[in-house]
């Protein structure tokens, strides 16, 4: 009797619940079953494509080399984040406080939208050699261009009644800027930030690639050379995991920052 | 024809200097290279302590007639003099306070930090006269025990009590409200205007007010500026005079749908 109570009560951990909120978990676990089920049946050899178990014995079994390589890696992503994205903010800036600027930037700023990031590393590796440089810069690149086009545009986005109020008050600019372009844009920066995170680490991969002997970027290319492809997948794995994780650490100070809900009057 | 609205039932304050004077104002915007005649001829003349409604239909240069009031819009021709001064000093003075009909509270600001933003700005901040604190405003309001909440938790009645508030903080002698309740379900907007009444008798603002609901004119205002469109003007003031009364119930007296009938006829002549 009291057992029956007591797991009455307990809240018990269901399956189908699990499912319920996150259908694409379910999604995945057949994609995976689906895999792994196909290359043993049409014995297929791990150095072509190997099934996920093996996958993740080879992940385990690589941690630590892993753990060594991704240190480069995020380190370069999360600098060129930085850098790009605190420019294309200080740029757009200026941009939008002075229709000359953006006369002098805009179409450069397109320009290297424009510019294959495949192409250009070679010529940063020229230009700065291969310590962690080139690989930030390409990484600050990739962030670049789109912040910097929602950050104008969310400067540029704000409430015209809210303008009007600003302008009966008598303020100022500045005060224009920081009490109202400014927190506006804030939706807009986040948006950019949320899609330039996994950019950042793909612009960090691709600079290793052209000239690096650490990192993950050097690990894919080791492990493609050598055939090795179930250390291919899991170096993927967990860049992944890492990309995405950067985007659950943007999207997390957003929920704290932005309690309002964009394009909603107030 | 009843353009000047110095008389009727603002008899009683009508020998004080004027709050607001326009004379001969004409608007005019350019579009798509065509200019239009926004506003034409208007010659006005509002109380001090007044409470005027303007009633138009929508289009008529209602909005830009306050704009023109406040500094925000120049005018093609005519003069304008907010309590002996220009519109611009008048403005930097902080003696104009707006309400527009979205209740534009910035949305990242508690109710608090919103009702407080005009004291932040420094423009003219030494030149106010003596400014209320955001706690008495929000109690005047009727907004106590709400300080901390964000605007999108408001219903839409609270955020203009908001806007109330903050266009009030400065002691304005003029309140400049387009349509502000025009958002508004019928009963919060029916207790939204007896409050204003409450605190415009408490204050004693001017207040010019837009609407294009004809009971609430007629329950707020003094007079009635009743406007036409293409070009706007002004096309007659009518005095209302309920005497003291403008309790609730007077919207139930025969007198109330007397007044209302003659507007409707009004705004519906060509
Ligand atoms: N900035 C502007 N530029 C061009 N036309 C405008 C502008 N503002 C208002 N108008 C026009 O002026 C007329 C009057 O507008 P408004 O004052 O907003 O009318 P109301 O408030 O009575 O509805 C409308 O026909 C509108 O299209
Ligand atoms: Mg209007």
């Amino acid at each position: 009797m009291v057992a029956d109570t007591m797991q009455s009560i307990a809240p018990r951990f269901k399956w189908s619940s699990v499912f319920l909120s996150y259908p694409a978990l379910l999604t995945l676990i057949v994609i995976v079953a689906v895999w792994e089920g196909a290359i043993r049946f049409f014995h297929v050899p791990d150095y072509i494509a190997p099934a996920p178990s093996v996958v993740a014995l080879e992940l385990v079994r690589q941690l630590p080399n892993l753990a060594v390589n991704v240190v480069p890696t995020l380190l370069e992503a999360l600098g060129g984040f930085a850098i790009g994205n605190l420019s294309a903010v200080l740029i757009a800036v200026a941009m939008v406080r002075s229709p000359f600027v953006e006369k002098c930037f805009y179409p450069i700023a397109v320009f290297i939208q424009s510019v294959p990031m495949l192409a250009i590393a070679p010529i940063l590796v020229l230009l700065f050699g291969t310590g962690y440089t080139p690989k930030v810069t390409v990484a600050a690149l990739i962030c670049f261009f789109p912040t910097l086009v929602n950050m104008v545009r969310g400067l540029k986005a704000i409430n015209p009644q809210a303008f009007e109020l600003m302008r009966v008050l008598s303020a100022s600019n500045s005060e224009i800027f920081f009490k109202l372009r400014l927190p506006s844009s804030l939706p807009f920066l986040f948006a950019a930030l949320k899609v330039t995170a996994p950019s950042a680490m793909i612009g960090a991969i691709v600079g290793e690639w052209i000239g690096s002997r650490y990192g993950l970027g050097a690990m894919i290319l080791e492990a493609t050379y050598n055939f090795r492809a179930p250390m291919l997948y899991a170096t993927i794995f967990v860049a992944t995991s890492i990309a995405m994780a950067l985007f659950g650490i943007v999207g997390l100070v957003e929920r704290r920052i932005i309690r309002w809900r964009v394009g909603d009057v107030y | 024809m009843g353009a000047n609205a110095v008389n009727g039932a603002a008899s009683a304050v009508a020998f004080a200097a004027p709050a607001v004077t326009m004379r001969d104002i004409s608007v005019d915007f350019t579009r798509d290279r065509n200019t239009i005649r926004v506003l034409k001829d208007i010659d006005v003349a509002i109380p001090t302590e007044a409470f005027i409604a303007m009633l138009g239909p929508s289009g008529c240069g209602k909005s830009t007639l306050l704009r023109v009031v406040s500094d925000l819009v120049r005018p093609a021709k005519g003069s304008v003099s907010v309590f002996g001064k220009s519109a611009v000093e008048a403005r930097r003075n902080r003696e104009i306070g707006f309400v527009f009909q979205d209740a534009t509270l910035l949305p990242w600001r508690t109710v608090i930090d919103n009702v407080r933003l005009p004291l932040e700005i420094k423009e003219g901040a030494s030149r106010i006269a003596g400014s209320y604190s955001p706690e008495e405003m929000l109690a005047l309001v009727g907004l106590d025990g709400r300080h901390n909440a964000y605007p999108h938790e408001l219903s839409g009645g609270m955020r203009q009590r908001v806007a109330i508030a903050r266009a009030l903080i400065c002691r304005p002698r003029l309140l400049l409200m387009d349509e502000p309740f025009g958002a508004l379900d019928e009963l919060t907007r029916d207790k939204m205007n007896e409050e204003l009444l409450r605190i415009w008798r408490e204050t004693r603002t001017t207040i010019l007010f837009v609407t294009h609901s004809i009971a609430e004119a007629t329950y707020l205002g003094q007079q009635v500026m009743v406007m036409a469109a293409n070009p706007g003007r002004i096309r007659e003031t009518v005095p209302i005079d309920f005497g003291d009364d403008r309790s609730p119930a007077v919207r139930d007296t025969p007198q109330f749908l007397a007044y209302t009938a003659r507007l409707r006829r009004l705004l519906e002549a060509h």
